[in-house]
């Protein structure tokens, strides 16, 4: 039996489309210094450090080694997680592991990207086979368009449906100090931009940042003494599937569908629209914005344009997402999972910038390149 | 000391390592006989009983070893697809990839799964998924899945 975890403290930085003014660990060390301060604690208080990005996007291997002086991990056990876009909350789960199983009971785990070091594209592409899937592959954008456009053709799904979603995220975001786009955008200006890989637009996808994020965990003990209101960690699960391209369902996101039927099962959520109260969505693009979360059961397939247009997805709505303005505002790759869950657990702190009044439950998911899906749940009460 | 206040200091490198990388067991046979008399094997799972394109050794989600070979055709179905209109650097070349170009995933007939490659139509106004499309071969074939030069659709 797995021992009880909480969050209790969260350091980020302000999100840039690039920081030359600082380098790899100058950068990390800004999110953790952040976070210690923040659950007002000493790099001595740290058990174990984790840490994670995509080394392709930098090509500086072993961030676990060279980034030892800004992360903390002096002397202490250091491990690096990498799974490509769910790094974030493949660290945030391995972060859950390493308290829940009573070895550690703090642990600091960082997240982090600088995107601006290379040709995001050009590195992404290099996760796909070379055979079978390098030659036509052009990384996440097209990749995404792909599943959008069986998605769009199966259910009468609109570009302008899908604008709507972005429309969302960025208003979200212009109240998130921390947020990299922060203006805000209209229904035209999306329908407008630049086509870059048909049906995705530029306004449809997410940037490319540099930035890092920093979570403290603790054990249920260390959390009561350490927090007022721990961000209590319920369940989580993973999904992957796949190993080359061509054998993804490009019509319905299975792994995102199974992962959250084992959470909420885990979580005995019956009715998830109505039980949980946030959710920061690992939405890399607009139409992520409806037909995954028709993956994660709030409506039928095909009818996720409904909600968002009637604004249940909105602040002030039913079930909020994305009150960070999410990845259509930020998305410095290794770090962006871990702000899905750090912001969730923000919710539950009930300290969040843009906060939702009285979060019970709030859900963060993670998406990855071989249509991985991650979920973890938090409550505001230990269960 | 007022070094360091007005710039940070960057330095690049355009070097390329060169990689070399094996087809194995199953992916060389199918090559191979692309190669040669420009047919499609694929394998099929003795208990899902999923033919997979390309041929791979083992069944993911039955975790069994895979050995009955299938002989697919030309033709296909197009399920899903993005035409691509963005320069991007290509990592196999480190030069920009020519654009506009269509890629999708085609479902050869008799495959349960689909195979990545491109599609010589860039208006999206002639294109949809269940669209039939075959394969058109390169004249000079060298073991690669470019011994394809694209999907045509047919008419």
């Amino acid at each position: 039996m797995a021992n009880r975890v909480a969050v209790i403290g969260m350091g980020q930085t302000h999100h840039r489309s690039r920081r030359d003014d600082v380098n790899g660990y100058e950068m990390i060390n800004e999110a953790v210094t952040r976070a210690l301060e923040d659950a007002e604690m000493s790099i001595d208080d740290i058990d174990a450090v984790i840490i994670g990005n995509m080394d392709h996007f930098e090509s500086v291997n072993y961030v676990d080694c060279w980034s030892i002086n800004g992360s903390g991990g002096y002397l202490k056990p250091v491990i690096k997680v990498t799974t490509g876009g769910t790094t974030g909350t493949s660290l945030a789960i391995s972060a859950f592991h390493h308290v829940a199983s009573g070895i550690f009971d703090t642990v600091l785990v960082i997240g982090w990207e600088k995107n601006s070091e290379s040709d995001t594209t050009g590195a992404i592409i290099t996760c796909s086979d070379p055979f079978w899937d390098r030659f036509s592959y052009a990384g996440a954008i097209p990749s995404l368009a792909t599943e959008a456009l069986a998605y769009m053709k199966k259910y009468d799904i609109s570009e302008k449906d899908a604008a709507r979603v972005t429309v969302r995220d960025r208003r979200h975001a212009v109240s998130n100090p921390y947020a990299h786009l922060r203006k805000e955008v209209t229904v035209e200006d999306v329908l407008e931009s630049p086509m870059i890989s048909y049906p995705i637009k530029l306004l449809d996808v997410c940037p490319r940042t540099d930035g890092a994020c920093a979570l403290i965990y603790a054990s249920e003990n260390k959390a009561k003494k350490l927090s007022p209101r721990p961000a209590w960690i319920w369940t989580t699960a993973v999904r992957h599937m796949f190993s080359y391209f061509g054998d993804i369902n490009y019509i319905r996101i299975t792994s995102l569908e199974e992962a959250a039927r084992e959470v909420y099962d885990k979580a005995g959520i019956k009715e998830p629209l109505k039980e949980l109260d946030v959710v920061e969505l690992y939405q890399p693009y607009s139409f992520g914005g409806l037909k995954w979360i028709e993956a994660l059961g709030l409506c039928p397939a095909g009818k996720a344009p409904e909600l968002v247009w009637d604004g249940v997805t909105d602040m002030g709505g039913e079930l909020p997402f994305n009150p960070s303005g999410g990845v259509i505002a930020t998305n410095c790759i290794g770090a962006t999972g871990l702000l899905r869950t750090g912001e969730a657990a923000l919710q539950v702190m009930g300290r969040s910038t843009n906060q939702v009044p009285d979060v019970d439950i709030a859900m963060a998911t993670g998406f990855g390149g071989a249509y991985w899906s991650d979920i973890l749940i938090m409550g505001s009460s230990p269960r | 000391m007022e070094y360091g206040k007005k710039e940070r200091l960057t330095i690049s490198s355009l070097e390329q390592i060169p990689y070399r990388w094996s087809a194995g067991k199953y992916g060389s046979k199918f090559l191979e006989s692309i190669r040669q008399d420009k047919k499609f094997l694929g394998i099929k799972c003795p208990s899902c009983e999923k033919v997979y394109v390309p041929p791979r050794e083992i069944c993911g989600p039955c975790f069994c070893k895979m050995d009955q070979w299938v002989e697919l055709g030309n033709e296909g179905t197009l399920l899903a697809y993005s035409i691509v209109s963005y320069r991007f650097i290509d990592p196999n070349t480190g030069e920009p990839r020519p654009v506009p170009y269509t890629y999708g995933y085609i479902e050869l007939d008799g495959a349960s799964t689909t195979l990545s490659h491109f599609i010589n139509e860039h208006d999206s106004e002639k294109l949809y998924p269940g669209l039939r499309v075959r394969a058109v071969f390169a004249e000079e074939r060298t073991g690669s899945l470019e011994d394809i030069k694209h999907f045509e659709i047919i008419s």
